[in-house]
């Protein structure tokens, strides 16, 4: 089985972010789209938090979502994985189930 | 491919504040008909959903905290309450009402629905699942 | 594959429409079937008629009717969420005697039961929400 969460809520504004990235397993997904996209900007207070868990999961963020807010790639966390629609659509096939962290 | 799936609901979300905990709860009422093997999580605030002693006479809204005592008659006992949810808000298992199901298999002993399970062995619980409903 | 989506907002408000509308555009673009969507809490409003959002915005309402039609997707809005917010079709306006109806072209109304089918049926279901 694999699992990718999806996570729409900035890490400094709610806690939803560190909930799914505790209760995601080794090879677990996580996407990040619509304000959730601010969790993959490094320099952040939430950046380390991040960080820590991609030795176990991978990250990726929605870049419509990223463009939109004007949050540039070249702030995003080395390793994190920008997608567009079409890949989020992909990670849903890829993976076998997916949880909305709302 | 056997038609019963897995669905987990994810409770994430304090009651009251918003309407999200009690439509999801008719969700798994009405759910409960389909003969699916159901689980509910409760992480994060969604653990205050499960509170002892709600009055909502006050504020004047629907009390809906009764109706987690049901779910036990709707063969729904696969309650899982994160620990370190309720570690973070100063919670105990005590704190929370105690919800409980009748074991057909055991001459209709009664058990408790609530299991307190760490991250991880919610982590894996959820890597299961075939269904993921989260409100 | 067979996709069940979830959408728990209203329209304008939140983004998950939209974010919705757009992943939904995209499975069907590569082939894949999208079932039916199904609108809960908030959510419902996606389905009003008299929506008319200024030229320059999109019309979210006429987009989902629009992909309906183009795509064969069941609408479905909850019964129980539209009762609480005042959305209703012809029947619901029959049954609790109101003086109109006010459901979008190729919405329906029908209970929670609708959801959990989805989720039997479809091989994903993907929750848009708050």
């Amino acid at each position: 089985m694999s699992i990718l969460h999806t996570v729409n809520k900035s890490p400094l504004d709610r806690t939803t972010l560190k909930s799914c990235l505790n209760l995601a397993v080794k090879g677990a997904s996580v996407l990040l789209i619509e304000d959730g996209v601010y969790g993959a900007v490094s320099g952040a207070e939430s950046t380390q938090m991040v960080q820590d868990a991609m030795g176990d999961v991978a990250v990726y963020v929605l870049g419509p979502d990223l463009k939109a807010r004007g949050v540039d790639e070249s702030r995003l966390i080395d390793g994190v994985k920008v997608v567009d629609y079409d890949g989020f659509v992909d990670l849903t096939t890829d993976n076998d189930t997916v949880s909305a962290w709302v | 491919m056997s038609n019963v799936k897995k669905f987990m609901y994810i409770n994430n979300k304090a009651p009251y504040g918003t309407i999200y905990a009690w439509e999801s709860l008719e969700v798994v009422l009405i759910g409960a008909a389909f003969d699916q093997d159901v689980s509910l999580m409760f992480t994060g605030d969604g653990v205050y959903q499960l509170m002892k002693g709600q009055d909502t006479k006050e504020v004047g809204i629907k009390n809906f905290s009764p109706t987690y005592a049901a779910l036990g008659d709707y063969d729904i006992n696969k309650i899982y309450v994160e620990k370190e949810s309720l570690d973070a808000r100063g919670l105990t298992v005590d704190d929370l009402m105690h919800l409980v199901w009748e074991d057909e298999d055991e001459d209709w002993a009664e058990k408790d629905s609530i299991k307190v399970v760490t991250s991880a062995e919610l982590a894996e619980i959820l890597d299961q699942q075939d269904v993921v409903l989260s409100f | 594959m067979k996709f069940g989506i979830q959408v728990n907002e209203g329209p304008y408000t939140h983004e998950a429409s939209v974010t919705a509308i757009n992943f939904i555009k995209s499975a069907v673009a590569k082939g894949h079937e999208v079932f039916r969507v199904f609108f809960y809490h908030d959510g419902v409003n996606n389905g009003t008629r008299y929506a008319t959002p200024p030229q320059d915005d999109i019309n979210i309402q006429q987009t989902w009717s629009d992909l309906a039609k183009e795509h064969n997707i069941d609408l479905v809005i909850c019964v129980a969420a539209a009762q609480r917010r005042g959305l209703a079709d012809d029947g619901e306006q029959e049954r609790n005697k109101l003086d109109g109806n006010n459901i979008m072209d190729g919405f329906r109304i029908s209970g929670l039961g609708q959801l959990i089918e989805a989720g039997i049926e479809c091989d994903r279901l993907v929750v848009f929400g708050d």
